[in-house]
């Protein structure tokens, strides 16, 4: 049984947490989420019971923590279905599309081959692929959205050829929060030879997600946004694409000889990506996220935040002064802007309005900055909801919009 | 000033005021005219500054842009009163703006309009709004400075 008041008891944050004096109201759960309490005790255990670094185990104290390490990798597979040596532990999605671009494509591209992002992508998903593509006189392509900002199979494919080397794209946006048919695509890019590298930040989070099923051939996607602990993320690769690909960085930890004749044997994948003494507390504190969501349930999860998004968007309709970018979108994304006298309020005047009232929203591009010719908008308001927010807070979110007026945001500030 | 200090309602409506109907806006196609862009990179505030300084006299002073209500308001009324003023006296005003949103003793009398922003100070977020187009006209009073030197 889902019982969000139950689930509100497991963070800290929502036991009578203020923001500007008011009740906490989070809704900026894109942006990050909070954390139970069960992430906090595991990150603190690991410093206050058993720190030491890992693989070195030739003492006990070391081992456990190895072993803990280690088993954490074979949580993140059987949250995403894959083998636990295709889960490579980086400081977040963008480190995962950092180490694809240039440990992949530095690899395996050349002059006139092609590279297919979408105006949607986030800059992580954005400036790799540009950065690529100039070191290596591939191009960057973007595949066309439709009218409402969605990506479809059609438009996919109507942008790929043979020269298509990596089509690289989000499983929901970040912005408009729509969910990209990734099967699907992902049959369609390998038809052309391609690979299909999915960025999962906005997306694993919320739904159930199965690489397998889905086909893809990198997955990225941050721990913080996920109740997990910042700086940790994972980049999942098909196994026979990990084994050719060069690691971003070289050191400690990935290395099994080297000489002073320059001879350098690294470690298999996933070690050879893992370089230094990795974030451990991070891993453990990931470990314990995914344990605590998948003891929720993935698929109630996205059952509860649907129905939510389903209510708040309802609710907004009733409004005269909102702006919905996104009504219809797949996951608790909700983009709008607010209209006052015939003029959009810029969304950094409402966010400071409606966080006097203790809600807490992001404004601007959220790093899109692509996207936003395509809304006909410099910027929106973004609520981005999960699992723990309810309709009382949407309620409150909706009187306080019902009272922002430039006025109100201007008494906001002075 | 003091009204207007004491006064919430009378501040609302100069910001209001500025930010509907700013001054000085759109700028110039005049090579004269020293231009500067100033961007937040943690939010959406994107404007050009525009200056003719002549005989250490600033002349004009115009701005255009996409901004927050704050950020519009602030460049405008800044536009405004160091228009005509010398160098010297512009730099002193920039400072004692900085002074006040830095909670620091200041000299209100220079500030004009300028002062329905003494609180603002403390709402730390939107200190980079209210100074963006300040920090502009400095650096490029600054600008003109060493270029003389």
């Amino acid at each position: 049984m889902f019982d969000v008041n139950k689930i509100r008891q497991d963070f800290w944050m929502l036991q009578g947490k203020t923001n500007e004096g008011k009740p906490l109201i989070y809704l900026d759960n894109g942006a990050t989420t909070l954390k139970p309490n069960c992430v906090i005790e595991m990150i603190n255990d690991y410093y206050k019971k058993f720190t030491s670094n890992i693989q070195r185990s030739d003492y006990q104290l070391a081992y456990q923590v190895d072993e803990a390490y280690q088993k954490a990798r074979e949580v993140v597979a059987d949250f995403i279905n894959c083998q636990s040596r295709e889960v490579v532990f980086t400081y977040g999605a963008t480190h995962g599309l950092n180490q694809v671009a240039y440990g992949y494509g530095l690899k395996n591209l050349s002059k006139n081959d092609e590279i297919l992002i979408t105006v949607a992508e986030h800059a992580s998903n954005t400036l790799p692929w540009y950065r690529l593509a100039q070191i290596t006189g591939a191009k960057v392509k973007f595949i066309p959205l439709d009218d409402k900002g969605r990506l479809t199979l059609e438009n996919v494919k109507k942008m790929l050829n043979e020269k298509v080397k990596i089509v690289s794209i989000a499983h929901v946006t970040n912005v408009l929060g729509y969910c990209s048919d990734i099967k699907e695509i992902s049959k369609a890019v390998h038809e052309v030879g391609g690979i299909l590298v999915v960025d999962g930040a906005q997306s694993v989070p919320h739904i159930k997600t199965d690489v397998k099923d889905l086909d893809c051939d990198f997955l990225v996607f941050s721990g913080h946004k996920m109740c997990g602990p910042t700086a940790i993320g994972v980049m999942y690769g098909k196994y026979h694409l990990l084994e050719k690909m060069e690691p971003l960085m070289l050191g400690g930890g990935m290395n099994s000889r080297f000489d002073a004749s320059f001879n350098v044997l690294l470690k298999e994948a996933p070690h050879k990506f893992e370089a230094g003494t990795p974030n451990i507390e991070a891993v453990l504190g990931l470990k314990a996220a995914i344990q605590y969501l998948q003891a929720i349930g993935m698929d109630n999860i996205t059952r509860y935040e649907v129905q939510l998004r389903k209510y708040a968007i309802s609710e907004m309709k009733k409004l005269d002064n909102v702006i919905i970018y996104n009504s219809d979108a797949d996951v608790g994304i909700i983009s709008f802007n607010i209209i006052d006298k015939d003029k959009i309020l810029f969304g950094h005047d409402v966010s400071t309005y409606l966080s006097k009232h203790g809600l807490c929203l992001r404004s601007g591009n959220h790093c899109a900055k692509n996207l936003w010719q395509h809304l006909g908008t410099d910027s929106t308001v973004r609520c981005a909801l999960y699992f723990y927010n309810t309709k009382q807070e949407i309620d409150k979110l909706i009187e306080v919009l019902k009272t922002t007026t430039l006025e109100n945001c201007i008494d906001a500030v002075i | 000033m003091d009204s207007v200090k004491d006064n919430p309602i009378l501040k609302r409506e100069i910001i209001m005021d500025h930010y509907q109907n700013p001054r000085n806006y759109n700028l110039v196609d005049d090579n004269n005219y020293r231009q500067i862009h100033m961007y937040l990179d943690s939010c959406f505030d994107d404007i050009y500054l525009q200056v003719l300084i002549n005989h250490d006299i600033i002349e004009d002073v115009r701005f255009d842009g996409v901004a927050c209500a704050i950020a519009t308001a602030s460049t405008s009324i800044m536009t405004e009163i160091v228009k005509g003023c010398s160098i010297r006296q512009a730099d002193k005003i920039i400072q004692n703006y900085f002074d006040m949103l830095n909670q620091k003793d200041y000299d209100e009398k220079l500030l004009k309009e300028a002062i329905v922003f003494d609180t603002l100070g403390r709402q730390a977020n939107r200190i980079k709004c209210a100074t963006i187009g300040w920090k502009g006209l400095k650096k490029l009073i600054d600008k003109n400075k060493n270029d003389k030197e």
